[in-house]
Parts: structure tokens; sequence; C-alpha cells
């Protein structure tokens, strides 16, 4: 995918403005989740900014945060690093197929023991 | 009919290089009323305004447009020209083709054909202006500066030197403000209190300076050379004039356990009180929250033990009303509650302080003797972390702390810092920052000392958390520039909150009509050129209730403010704007709505007797224009339903006509 267009991409989702980040590192100093990490909060918001992204797709920092949103409640900027976190986990997932669930499919999944919920987040995240 | 002149300015290449100045003149030559025009390449040189006057004369012009910059550039420099050459200054208008027209555009014919149409319009309102005069106004020779800080004492002392009595209105029972409670000040680490009190002693010595301590301002009437002031001053239940400040009663009051506000509460204080041993005045106040004898009669030990027989328990508040030609907000600051801040656990643990409490912890007067103890168990510290910017540089949506940079934290954290390693060698010391910002004469140098000669661990990066755990603070902050998350087991955290404007200059604006940005600092009326005078006529600002300040600025701002005054009260009388409302009484309805649109509060209503046509008299309600008053804002003819209100040099008659030739 086109570089520009994939930070273009992950800001529309996750809604979050990474210029307004003036990189104080308070996100980093509040993840419980900092030392397993390859690239920290800071780190992610300063990179999509870049539109360096294609090494966060990579990397297990993805599924090191916990989306415990102490990053969000803290940034003193209203950034919402966890946000950009959860997209760039959207991004790699819509990237590793294409579409593998059709609005059709819902019906025939949809049983007493399965939350709605699941079924939206699945529809959301294996439909490009 | 008018003679007009029109003149048209090439500004160097600034209007000629986009508009044909020619082709302007030319085509305005054909307007009505216009006997003269021409062109030149600074209006506004020796030699323009030379050939102005010598128009003026030799073509007997009545009125004069000028196709220039704009107005707010050189308008008062044309009609200065306008009056040497014997013409009413009112009688001249300024076309902005520069602001407004050159500068916007790109292209010649454009910028041509849109510059003659600015001047046609000028012309028809020039057409129908008539000759104006300022009215004037006697200046009470008085100054009130309201508060007593650093900012209020020095702009008090320079007003009242150059021979104009002032008051100062202070609210607290003591001048001296935030200032009285620092320990020592950057950069030059001279003690606060030896700078300080001799001032607080000229200001009491002053034989043109009345304090009223422990007071209020309640109510401003009047404008710019004429206020008339309410003062409320708070019952003290002490005679000010008999109390000699010996401290006997406060030795002896039995209620000892009220929170020290001077201390910022780390210590107690009695329930009949003198803030600290330099105050001025130097009296002692009951506090009637705590004293026994003022909630239930029971106890009067003071009363008993003042051998000056001070103590009253009976007075009352007390109203003084005052007339000043000016007034000087000088109302300061303070830190922002930590509340929303529940990260750093400074309502959780004791020795999470602020940097003010940090100032009285380390002040000789203050809780400790100037022993640097721990509030919570009195220990010595020995890791101590300074965080930066905490409420300060917050985005709006955050709601939890301000836009701006408080701008002087960097700079007593610093100072924090470095005083700790220098008096105590065997501590650690850590400040958290985001960027060190010490712009000022000698401040980055003094930075530097910190960190080279003190050894003092700046670390780029903020604190995340702080969580108290048995006798430590355990303290996880990142450090950026080794890309680290670090754990610091500390014994004090202090933490540079942001500041912010008291929380009264807001009423007190309204009352003032001064205007205030969006986080209540007081406005300038010019950001550059005029940054100690409040928009509204009269009041000027002095000190940190314009913006974050240290003191070295606060006092040399306070020293503008005052020439300002000293350039008002030495007037006798002052020249008004004759381009002020007023209303036509046969039309006027007396129906108020441009009594609540008006910002400056100038109209009132008068019942007046009229003659009907029925020739019987009738009483009615009309609105009357205080023109000293009037800024000339103009709200108050558009909400006039009647149309009755008009705005004398800007009358909708001559709107319509510059709206008709620009339509045209
Ligand atoms: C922790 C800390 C350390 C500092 N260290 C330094 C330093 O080392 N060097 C330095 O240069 N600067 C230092 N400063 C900055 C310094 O304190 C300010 O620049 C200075 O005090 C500003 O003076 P001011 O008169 O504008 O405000 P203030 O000191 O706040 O005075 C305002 C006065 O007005 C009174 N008041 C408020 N509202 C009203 C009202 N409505 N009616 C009547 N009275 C009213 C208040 O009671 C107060 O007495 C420090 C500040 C802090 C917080
Ligand atoms: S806390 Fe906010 S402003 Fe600070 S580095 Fe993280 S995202 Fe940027
Ligand atoms: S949401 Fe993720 S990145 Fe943010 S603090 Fe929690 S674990 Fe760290
Ligand atoms: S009367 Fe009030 S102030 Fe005086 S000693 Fe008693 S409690 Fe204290
Ligand atoms: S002066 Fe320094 S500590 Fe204070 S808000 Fe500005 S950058 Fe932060």
């Amino acid at each position: 995918m086109n570089k520009s267009y994939l930070q273009e991409d992950l800001l529309r989702m996750s809604g979050v403005n990474p210029r307004k980040c003036m990189q104080c590192g308070k996100c980093s100093a509040t993840c419980p989740a900092y030392d397993e990490m390859e690239y920290h909060p800071h780190q992610f918001v300063s990179m999509v900014k870049n539109g360096d992204i294609e090494p966060l797709m990579k990397s297990q920092s993805l599924y090191r945060c916990l989306t415990c949103f102490a990053c969000v409640e803290r940034c003193p900027r209203s950034v919402e690093p966890a946000k950009l976190v959860e997209a760039v986990r959207l991004a790699v997932i819509r990237q590793q197929g294409a579409n593998r669930m059709t609005a059709n499919d819902i019906p025939a999944l949809l049983d007493e023991d399965t939350p709605q919920q699941l079924l939206v987040s699945a529809f959301r995240k294996y439909t490009k | 009919m008018q003679r007009i002149g029109v003149f048209v300015c090439w500004c160097g290449s600034n209007i000629a290089g986009t508009v044909d100045v020619k082709a302007v003149a030319e085509a305005l030559k054909a307007e009505p009323g216009v006997v003269f025009s021409t062109d030149y390449q600074y209006m506004c040189s020796q030699a323009g305004q030379d050939m102005i006057k010598e128009s003026v004369r030799e073509h007997k012009l009545t009125g004069i447009v000028i196709c220039s910059c704009s107005p707010r550039m050189h308008e008062a420099t044309f009609r200065k020209t306008a009056a040497a050459a014997g013409l009413n200054p009112y009688m001249v208008e300024i076309a902005n083709i520069r602001e407004q027209c050159s500068w916007v555009h790109k292209e010649m014919p454009i910028g041509t054909e849109k510059a003659i149409i600015l001047g046609k319009a000028a012309v028809a309102k020039v057409n129908l202006n008539t000759p104006l005069t300022p009215g004037e106004s006697p200046v009470t020779k008085r100054a009130l500066v309201i508060g007593g800080g650093i900012a209020g004492i020095q702009t008090a002392l320079d007003i009242a030197d150059a021979g104009f009595p002032v008051d100062i209105v202070e609210k607290k029972p003591t001048i001296g403000g935030k200032m009285a409670q620092l320990d020592k000040t950057f950069p030059t680490l001279d003690c606060a209190a030896c700078i300080l009190t001799p001032k607080m002693v000229d200001v009491a010595q002053h034989e043109k300076i009345r304090i009223f301590s422990y007071s209020e301002v309640s109510e401003v009437k009047g404008f710019v050379g004429n206020f008339d002031v309410t003062i409320k001053k708070h019952a003290r239940y002490v005679k000010e004039d008999v109390c000699t400040g010996c401290g006997a009663c406060v030795e002896k009051c039995p209620m000892k356990k009220v929170p020290n506000e001077f201390n910022l509460g780390m210590d107690n204080r009695p329930a009949i009180y003198i803030p600290f041993a330099q105050a001025v005045p130097k009296v002692a106040t009951i506090d009637p929250n705590a004293c026994n004898m003022l909630k239930n009669g029971k106890c009067g030990l003071c009363a008993r033990v003042c051998t000056a027989g001070a103590i009253d328990y009976k007075q009352q508040d007390e109203y003084i009303q005052e007339k000043y030609g000016a007034i000087v907000v000088a109302t300061g600051f303070n830190p922002i509650s930590m509340d929303k801040f529940d990260e750093f656990a400074y309502n959780q643990s004791k020795d999470v302080i602020t940097s003010l409490e940090f100032e009285r912890l380390t002040n000789a007067a203050g809780p400790t003797a100037g022993k640097l103890l721990r509030p919570s168990d009195g220990k010595h510290p020995h890791t101590i972390v300074f965080v930066q910017c905490v409420g300060s540089r917050c985005d709006s949506c955050a709601q939890k702390g301000k836009e701006y940079c408080s701008k002087i934290c960097c700079m007593y954290t610093a100072k924090h810092a470095m005083l700790t390693r220098d008096k105590y060698p065997d501590t650690e010391v850590y400040v958290f920052y985001i960027d060190v910002r010490t712009p000022g004469k000698s401040f980055d140098e003094f930075y530097r000392r910190a960190v080279e000669e003190y050894d003092v661990h700046y670390i780029k990066g903020m604190v995340g958390k702080v969580t108290p755990q048995g006798d430590k603070l355990k303290v996880q902050a990142s450090d950026l520039l080794s890309n680290k998350q670090l754990h610091i087991d500390a014994d004090l955290v202090v933490l540079a909150a942001a500041i912010e404007p008291d929380k009264s200059a807001r009423p007190l604006a309204t009352m003032l009509t001064a205007s205030m940005d969006t986080n209540d600092f007081f406005t300038e009326a010019h950001p550059k050129l005029r940054p100690v005078e409040s928009p509204t006529a009269g009041v000027f600002l002095s000190g940190t209730c314009q913006g974050p300040k240290d003191i070295p600025e606060t006092v040399s701002q306070a020293g503008a403010a005052a020439s300002k005054v000293i350039g008002l009260l030495a007037k006798d009388k002052l020249k008004g704007n004759p381009c002020v409302a007023h209303s036509n009484e046969q039309m006027c309805n007396g129906c108020s709505s441009c009594e609540r649109v008006c910002p400056y509060g100038a109209i009132t209503y008068e019942d007046k007797e009229f003659r009907m046509p029925d020739r019987t008299t009738a009483i009615r309600r009309v609105a009357a224009v205080n023109p000293a008053v009037c800024q000339g804002c103009g709200a108050c003819t558009v909400a006039c339903p009647s149309g009755a209100m008009d705005l004398r040099g800007f009358m909708n008659e001559q709107i319509m006509a510059e709206v008709d030739a620009i339509c045209k």
C-alpha cells in the first residue's frame, strides 16, 4: 500500500492528530508495558507522523500494548496514542488478506452464545 | 457642496507596485465634489504633507481624501496636517488602498479597480462629513492600584514619587504578594525579603500613598480621568490606627490550630494573626471563622492582653468612596489547583508538594525554619524529584491544565535544584523537563550552572505517575534521550504547577469593562505597542495579571504602567473622541436595546418632558449617551430598532453613501 495513503488511513481510523504531540514522553512514562515494547507510545506517535509505519506494522510492540488507555488519560496534548496503536493493528489485519467476511456471512454466525459486539468487531476487522 | 482634494499615495512600491496610482487619481477627479486630485510617492513624508497643506490653501479645499495605508497607521498624521492647514481634522477620510487592496491583490488591473472603488466610497463619505470638536473633561489627580504585590508596589511608588497621590487596595491583610513568600530569587539568588521589604516600608512611609489592606474594590463607575470607586474594607476586628503590631494577642490566643495560608497550610496560626514579621501594615487581624469570641462570645483574651486597646469585636465592614483619574490592575497570579492531576498523588501524599510550598519549606521564616524537611515525617529527604510543566502547555481538549507556558517555572526549578544541591550535597536531585526554556539575561547560564557545577540530573521526559509506597514515593518516568523508562524511589516530589490569574480578576474586569483573554489574563490595548494599557481608557496593567512574568519583567512593566498613569494625571483636561454616539430623542422609544449592548456602560435613560403635537406635555424615557464614556464602537446604532442612535463621524447616512458608491 502507498505510504501516505496508509498514513492517512491510520489517522482517519484512529481520529488521532499526531501533530499535536510535543514529545514530552508522558505516555511512555505511564505505560505499564513499556519494557516489553520495541517502539514506545511516544515513538508510535512520531513514527506515524513521519509516515514511518512499516516498522511499526512488523513490530511485536503492537501486541504488547494492553489497551489500558493510561497514555490516553495522561497525555497533556490529548493525542491518544493507544488509538494509534489500535489503528496500526487494524491496518495489519486488513492487509493480511482481502475481505474474509461479508455482510451475508453474518446471519449464519448468529447464535445465542456469541455476543453481537464480537461479530461487529470481527466484521470491522476482516472487511476491507 | 464640498471642495474635496484627493491624494493618492504610492507608498514606494507598496501600493504603486499593484495599483496604477495615476489612473486612480485621474478616475477620482470625476467624482462629485472633487476639485483637485493628485498622486505622490510618500504622502506621509514632510514633502507630502506640505503638498497637502499647500493644496488646501490653493484650491480652498473643505474636505480631504487620502488613498493610502490603513487609518490605524496614519489617520492621526493626516488629521494633524489638515488642522495645520486650517481645516477641521475630522474632514479627512482615509481610503485604505494598501492593507486592504495592494497587499492582498497580485494583478494591477484588479488592484487599480478596487482602489478606485475604495476612493469613491471615501469621497462619498467626505461629502457628508461635518466638522467635529472633541469635548473636554477634567482629570482627578489620584491613582488607584488594585493589588499590592511587587507589581502594585512598584507602580504605586513610581506614581507617588512623581508627586501624585496613590491608593493601593490589597485584599490580603498585608501587601507583598507572592514575592513575600519566596526564599531566594533567580538569577542572582538575592533573598526575596531583603529586596522586597524595604520597598514595602517605602510604601508605608510615603506621604502620597495610602494602603487599604484587607480590602476590595466593590464598585467602579465613571470613565478615564473621573472614576468613582467604592472600596470595601473588611472588618479585621482590630483598630488599624491603634494596633502597634506587638503580637501579644497572637501569643495568647488559645485558638492555635488554624491552617496558616502564608505557609500554604503547612503549619498553623492562631485566630488572631499577623501574616509575617515584616507585614505592612503590621497590624493584627482576627479570622472570624476561627475566633471563639466572634463565633460564640466566649474568650476575649486578646482584648484583655492588648495594652493598646486595639481589639474591637464589634467592628463592621466599611465602605469608602473615592475619585480617581486612573486605575492600575495588579492582581497577580496563583498556582493552579493540583486536584485534576491524580497521577502525581498530590492529594495522597504530604511529600508531594508544589514549588511555592517548596519556597516556604526552604525559607528561614517558613514552617521548618528553612531546613528542608519532609512534611510527612520531618525527615531529611535524600532523593528529590522535580517535575516541570505540570498543567502548563496542555491541549485545550484535555481540560486539565493551561495551554500556555507558565514561563517562570524552568528558572525557579533550576534555582530550587541548585540551592538544594548547594545546601545538601548528600542529595540526588532529578529534574524532569520537556524543554528547558531559559531566555533572559543570565538565565541559560544559571541553568547550565545547575547542571555543570551542581550536578543536578536533568532528564528529558515527563513523569507518568507517582505512587506512595511505605515512606517512599515511587516515581515512574521516561528518559527520552536514553530511551528508557525510569523508576526512582523518591523522598520528596516537587511539582512546578502552572500559574493562572487570580480568581477575582474576572469579576474585577467586568467592573472595569476591561477585556480579558480566554485564560483570564487582562488584554493589552496593543500586544506590542501598548503593552501596559488596557483597551479601556484610563485602565492600566501591571505585573502577572497580564501574563506570566518573573520579577524583573514585572518591575519593568510596573514602571511602564506608572509612566503612562503619570502622563495621564499630568494633564489638566482630557480631549475626548468626538466620534461618539448620540440619540435622537424624538425617535427614541426608551426600549433599552442600546443600553444592553453597550460594552462600556455609556448609556443611561432620562425621563424627559416633551411637547406633544396636541400641545399636551408627556414624560418619556429616552436614552442619553455620556460622550466621555462612549468609545464609539457603534454597537448601539445597530441595536436601536427605531433608528434613533447614530454615531458622529460614522452616521448611518454616511455609511449608506459609502455603500452606494461601492455598489454603483
Ligand atoms: C514558586 C515560585 C518561585 C518564583 N521564584 C522567582 C524568582 O526566583 N525570581 C523571579 O524573578 N520570579 C520568581 N517568581 C515569580 C514571581 O513570584 C512573580 O513574578 C511576582 O510575584 C509577580 O508579582 P505580581 O505583583 O504581579 O503578583 P502577586 O505577587 O500575585 O501579587 C498580586 C497581589 O494582588 C492581590 N490581589 C489579587 N486580587 C486582588 C483583588 N481583586 N483586589 C485586591 N487585591 C488583589 C493579591 O493578594 C497579591 O497580594 C516565582 C514564582 C513562583 C510561583
Ligand atoms: S504524552 Fe502525548 S504529547 Fe506527550 S509524547 Fe505522548 S502522545 Fe506526545
Ligand atoms: S494503552 Fe497501550 S501504549 Fe497506552 S499506556 Fe496502555 S499499554 Fe501503554
Ligand atoms: S478573642 Fe478570638 S482572636 Fe482573640 S484570643 Fe480569643 S479566639 Fe483568639
Ligand atoms: S517555563 Fe518551563 S516548566 Fe514552566 S511551563 Fe514553560 S517550559 Fe514548562
